[in-house]
This record gives structure tokens, sequence and C-alpha cells, in this order.
């Protein structure tokens, strides 16, 4: 339980060893994962599935789970579970609209933030100041959240031109950054569909066209996020809050404080998120646009182990799926399970290398299983697609549940001064 | 505990009390900065209350929401957050719906057969959960959410598989119920042209059962304990794993009741219209009437109350309705700081008390000895 003041970059707790997951290691699982999905492209045809297209809309889908995920990631790492994402990203959205279309999209995107903080600070208050207990608030401000947004939205976006109590007038786009030569080079060689030489070119690719300055800001937060948390000073004070508030009281810390500015954090990031919805991928406010991104986010959180990298494999992971979804959804996800089986096999292989049968049983049965929907079928259901993001929390947490470390106080009420 | 003490009472009514003037302060501020008419909406609000007709909407609404709240408060009871009610309750009415409409059987039997199917398909569900979390240490607050998702997703894949167009629309639903499978209404209020749902009753019987389930039983008593000291609960020997398993059975069965009211008092089959997002006021409503059977029917009523007041508001003064769900928003949130805020007022109440007696036990001018010498 006192592990949480140590400053080294992770705070390890198991015994067993754990590899770093160093910067070739990254490249290493990105390779790995282009070379499966170029496998699987090869032998199914799906050519969707690792198109620059689809990436290019799953980087656009990634980013408001990624801040939502983001948002939970400063609030859990102080300790204050926050399940109020999906209101402050309301939120987030309602200002996003509300200064967009008057003053610019820049604008917009200042609004939406600070909408979203002042959810945060609502939060903080109930949670920090009150001591109510995380859940409750949450769920409350998700109510509060919606019933603002769509009260305000009619009070302010009624009588507008192209506006009503549903949706905001039109906001005028953000810059976006895009590279045509370098596109068409790149776009030349994925046309060719060569085995993952094309695949590498696809995802460059991704980035050269319409890149939006917004999703350059977000991944700028989640490095960001990593040096201000695990390598400052205030993030080690800030993630003691999280560990263990009264060792970091002992300390001289104010817990209080750090708390604060967490969640205040959390709720700016969730309205960015909300924001990045409506400027970038709607040119609008409208009701019930974050369709539950907010609980994605926390989702992709959690896949990510508390951790920013993780935290982005997660939200890309889902925006991904996102993306062959609404592109040729039936056929790319139906390609998608062999991707499945081959990791399951794989799991499975190793599980039996290390001796442990149980395991490697339950993988295999899976495998032949998932296998078996591959070879009957040839599409999967758009509405079995729409659920991808939680079957695979579901799975991962039933799976891996042991091997995550959430903070160890989290979720938990502090009070000053009442440390056992 | 059981024994009267009037500052006790008044200190229970305090919070619920404070958090409503609270919201109606926050609200008029709110309608105040919108350039809304404060006046002319809170009358309409209050209006609601004498009209035969909404009185019947809102115990309708508030049977429905009841259920609701029924099934979190068991979870509540027992520290775990079944914020999948909505989930529960929609794939249970679904299915219901679905073999109601498909089978024919005699009256009671039609009817009972339906809300079995449903109550187990819930708890079916809320049990994935509850497995989850004692085989491999998953947060039920997490992957009820998630289940939650899924559900949706399930009841969309096989509704476009069954459905049949609703008549006189071009909404899509299951077959709908024979007459076999109705229940009948209840003409409860007086020159009201709607009448009550015939399923409040089991609403009633719900409540009570709720209240000896938890309060008379060995099973609730197990229940409670472990919900308020699980430490203290194992020491006593309680399974606390076939507890939280059977406390999600038991909370999803209850939620497989809230879409009953709806589909055997009057929608008669399960569309993509049927009411959503039950689960949610739920939680909310569970919360307001502090698990405590009367108080969440108090709570329930309050809820539909705003509900429906809000219907008018849009029509006679031309004001967002949503500001009912800012101000349900606000009672929540300030219900919740409010009790917190009693509880500390209380402890350092007792513990001024409880100092106050040993003082006089030990004498006035006596130090006091430690290890109750003296007593």
């Amino acid at each position: 339980m006192s592990s949480g003041l140590q400053t080294g970059v992770e705070v390890e707790r198991t015994s067993a060893p754990r590899r770093r997951i160093t910067l070739p290691i990254v490249l290493l699982i990105i390779a790995g994962a282009i070379l499966l999905l170029s496998l699987v492209r090869v032998i199914t045809g799906a050519d969707d599935i690792a198109s620059s297209g689809t990436l290019n809309a799953a980087f656009g889908l990634a980013v408001p789970i990624g801040m939502a995920g983001l948002g939970g990631l400063w609030a859990e790492r102080a300790g204050v579970v926050n399940i109020g994402l999906e209101g402050m990203m309301i939120l987030g959205t309602f200002g996003a609209g509300f200064g967009g279309y008057q003053w610019g999209a820049w604008a917009g995107v200042g609004l939406g933030i600070l909408a979203g903080a002042l959810g945060g600070l609502l939060h903080a208050l109930v949670t920090v100041t009150f001591g109510v207990d995380h859940i409750v608030s949450g769920v409350a401000i998700n109510i509060l959240g919606l019933g603002t947004a769509q009260y305000l939205a009619s009070v302010a976006f009624v009588g507008k031109p192209g506006g009503g109590s549903t949706q905001s007038p039109p906001i005028p786009d953000l810059p976006s950054i895009s590279v045509p030569p370098a596109s068409r080079f790149l776009g030349d060689i994925e046309q060719e569909h060569w085995f993952f030489i094309s695949d590498v070119a696809a995802l460059l690719r991704a980035f050269t066209l319409g890149f939006s300055a917004l999703g350059i800001i977000a991944i700028a937060l989640v490095i960001g996020t990593y040096f201000v948390l695990w390598r400052t000073a205030f993030g080690l004070r800030l993630r003691s809050c999280g560990e263990n508030p009264y060792a970091a009281e002992s300390l001289g810390v104010n817990v209080y404080k750090y708390k604060y500015y967490a969640v205040v954090m959390s709720g700016a990031l969730a309205g960015l998120g909300g924001a990045f919805l409506a400027i970038v991928a709607a040119s609008a406010y409208r009701d019930g646009q974050t369709g539950g991104r907010g609980f994605i986010g926390l989702a992709a959180m959690i896949f990510g182990n508390w951790r920013p990298g993780g935290l982005a494999a997660g939200a890309g992971l889902f925006g991904y799926t996102d993306a062959l979804q609404l592109r040729r959804g039936g056929e790319s996800v139906h390609a998608l399970l062999l991707v499945v089986v081959l990791v399951l096999s794989a799991v499975a292989v190793l599980q039996l290398v290390r001796r442990r049968l149980g395991p490697a049983a339950i993988g295999a049965v899976f495998a032949a299983l998932v296998l078996a929907w591959y070879l009957t079928t040839d599409e999967v259901p758009g509405d079995f697609t729409g659920f991808t993001p939680h079957v695979t929390t579901l799975l991962v947490l039933a799976l891996a549940a042991q091997r995550l470390r959430p903070p160890a106080a989290d979720g938990l009420i502090y009070r000053r001064g009442e440390g056992a | 505990m059981n024994r009267f003490d009037p500052r006790r009472i008044l200190l229970t009514l305090a919070a619920p009390a404070m958090a409503i003037v609270f919201a109606f302060i926050i609200t008029s501020l709110v309608l105040l900065a919108a350039g809304d008419p404060i006046g002319e909406t809170w009358r309409t609000i209050l209006d609601v209350g004498s009209q035969p007709r909404s009185i019947s909407l809102i115990v309708n609404s508030a049977t429905v929401f009841y259920f609701s709240a029924l099934a979190v408060a068991i979870g509540f009871r027992m520290n775990l957050f079944n914020i999948g009610v909505d989930g529960q309750y929609r794939l249970g009415v679904f299915t219901g719906a679905l073999v109601g409409g498909a089978i024919s059987l005699p009256r009671p039997l039609h009817i009972l057969v339906i809300v079995l199917v449903a109550m187990v398909v819930s708890a079916l569900w809320a049990g994935i959960a509850g497995i989850l979390k004692v085989t491999r240490g998953v947060s039920e607050v997490i992957s009820t959410i998630m289940l939650n998702f899924i559900a949706t997703g399930l009841i969309a894949y096989f509704l476009r598989r069954v459905a049949v167009p609703v008549a006189g629309s071009n909404n899509i639903g299951t077959e709908p119920l024979p007459a076999s499978g109705r229940v009948g209404g209840l003409s409860l209020i007086p020159d009201s042209p709607l009448q009550i749902y015939g399923f409040i009753v089991v609403a009633v019987l719900a409540g009570v059962g709720y209240s000896v389930l938890l309060n008379r039983t060995r099973f609730g008593f197990d229940l409670r304990a472990t919900g308020s000291s699980e430490t203290a609960a194992v020491a006593s020997g309680v399974n606390v794993k076939r507890m939280i398993v059977i406390s999600m059975l038991l909370s999803g069965a209850v939620a497989g009741l809230v879409g009953m009211p709806v589909l055997l008092g009057e929608a008669y089959s399960y569309s993509l219209a049927f009411p959503a997002g039950l689960g949610f006021t739920g939680i909310a409503i569970a919360l307001l009437g502090r698990n405590h059977p009367v108080g969440i029917a108090i709570g329930a009523l309050l809820w539909a109350y705003l509900d429906v007041s809000g219907n008018p508001l849009q029509i006679l003064v031309g004001v967002s309705s949503e500001i009912v769900t800012i101000m349900q928003g606000v009672i929540v949130l300030s219900v919740v700081v409010a009790y917190e805020l009693v509880r500390r007022y209380r402890i350092s109440q007792e513990q001024r008390r409880v100092a106050r007696q040993l003082d006089e036990a030990a004498g006035p001018s006596e130090p006091r000895e430690p290890q109750g010498v003296g007593v």
C-alpha cells in the first residue's frame, strides 16, 4: 500500500519482472500489427481493413475517445473515479457549438474546454469537498450535463440560421494539414496492394490526408500527460494522491488541491473531446452527438492499464473498429474475425509452450469458434460491430483483470487527517 | 435504532427539503440567466398537480420508476453498483414481448410466463456482471456499462430479424400480445380519462417484499452486513462471493419488471419507441429515496411529477422542457451532498454527546481514567 511514493517511473507491485515498454518494442508491436493486417488483407481481399482512408477515419474517431480516456486518466490517477465524463463531454459539445458559430472554431474549442472543465469542477466540489461517492456524483453529472446542454441549446440556437433546439448553426472548419505530393506518392504504392509495403504506405498516407490541427493537439496532450504525470514533481504528487493520499498528506502534499487540479483537468479534456466531435467531426453541435463515447473513453483507459500509451492504443483500437464499421462495415469486420482467430491461436500456442494447459485450451476453443463463425458467414451484422469496443473491454477485463493495476486509492473517499 | 426521536426524523427530512429548495433556487437562476419567465414556469409546474390526467400520468410513470429504483437499491444495499439495470430491463422486456407474442395460453398463465421470462433474462444478464466480479475481479460498474451497450446492439439485431410493422406508424416491433397476455388498467384517479397500470399492485407487493426480505430474513441481514462491512460479514461466516452473485441476480430479476407495466398495460409490443434510459432514472431515484421502500416511492413520484410537468412548459410558456432535467440533476446532486452533510453533523453531535456523558460519569473534577475505570 505504501509503494505510492517511490520515485520510479512505474510503481511495481508484483514481484515478477515486467518488461519496460520502450520505443523499439512499440515499433515492433506496430510492425507486427501491420503484418497481421496485411496477411489477413491478402487472404480475404478485404482491402478496406488497411486502407489509408480507413486509418485516417480511425484516427478521427479515436481522438474524442482518447480525450475522454485521458480525462479519466487524470482523475483516476489522483484517486477520483469519473464516470461523469459523458456528461462533461456533452457540455463540451454545447460549448463548442455556442462559441464556434459565433466567434470561430478556435473560440469553440476554448468554450468547449471551459464547459467541460466546469463539469469537472462540479464533480470535484461534490466528491472532494463534500466527500460524496464518486460514482453517485458521476451519474448525477451525466443527467445534469445532458439536461443543461439540451436546455441551453434550445435557448441559444433556436431561430438562428441553420440552428434549432437539437442543433447549432454550422461551425467554421479548423485548419487541417495535408501533404498532397507525399499523399500522391504513397497512394500509388498503396494501390499496388503489395504485401506489407503497401500497408506501411497506407499507414503513412493516413497522416498526409487532411489531418485536423485539433488532432495534432490531441496527440501532444497524450504525450504531454505522460511527461507531466510521470516526469515532474507535480505529477508525482498528483499520482501519490491516487495511490495513498494519507502518505502524501504526511509529506505535506495538499491532497485536496491536487485532486481539484486533476478532476478539473479531467473535465477540460472530456470537453475537448466533445469539442472535437462538434467542430471537426460534425461541424455543428448536435443532440446526442457523444453517443456514449465518454464511457468508451473510460473503457480505453482501463484497456490501457491507466497509462497514457496503453490508453492511446485502446482509443486507436476502438476508433479503428468504429471506422471499419462505417466503411463497408460487414465485410471488413468479417475479415477482422480472422485477425481475432490468429491472435487467439497465437495466445493458445504461447500458453502451450509455457505448459499452461487450461488457458491454452480455452484460447484454442475460442479460436476454433471464431474460425467457424468466419467460415460459415459472409458478413458480421452491423449491430454487432457497433458494440465491438464494449465486448473487447469486457474480454480484456475478464482475461487480464489480475494484471491491470488501477491506482491503489482509486475511488476511495479521502478526508484530511482521517488516515488510519 | 428504532426509538422515536423527533430530532432524528427532523434531520432525515432536512436533507431532501434542503435539496429541493436549493434546486428551486438554481433552476430559477438558470431561467433568469436564459431570459425565460420564472413565475409562469413555476406556476405551470405547480398546476400539473391539480389536473386528473396529469396525476394519472405521474402515477403510471412512478410505477415504472419504482421497479427500476428498487432493482438499483438491492445492489446499493450490498455496495454493488448495478448501472446495468438499463440494459437488463430492455433485454428482459424484449424477450418477454417476443415470447408473449408467439405463444397462446389462458389468461393468468400467459401473463405469468411473460413476466417470468423477462425476469429470468434480466437476471441472467445481470448475473454476467456478478460472475465476472467474483471470478475475475472485474468491477461491476464497468462491466454493467459495457453490457448496456451490448444489450442495445443485440436487441437491435434480433428486433430486425423478428419485427413486424407497428400498425399506424413506420416503426417496427415484436408481434403484439394477444388479449390473454394483457393486464387491464384501474380507474383509481377520479375524473381522469386515463387508467392506472394494473401492474401497480405488483409494484406495491415488490416494495413490501423488498422490505421483508432485507429486514426480516437471514439473507437480508447477510446482505446488509456485507454492504456495511465486508470483513465483518466474512468473519461471521457469510460467503461474500455467493452473496454478490445472488444479489446481482436478484437485482436483475427486479429489473426485469421495469418494462412490464408499459408492455402489458399499454404498448403490448416491444418497438424501437419503447421507453429507454429508465435504468439511469432508477439510480437517481434510489439515491433520493435512500434505498428505503417508502423513500423510493416518494422519490419516484417526485421524479415522475417533474417529468410530466415538462410537457406543458413548451406549449404554454415557451420554456424548453429540458429545464426539468436540469432540476432533476440538481436535486440528485444536492440530495447526496445534503445527506452527507447531515451524516457528518450527526456524527459530530454523537461524539459530543458521548464525550459529555463520559465527563459526567467521571465526575466534574476528577481526571478521566482510561479503560472504563469508575463506570
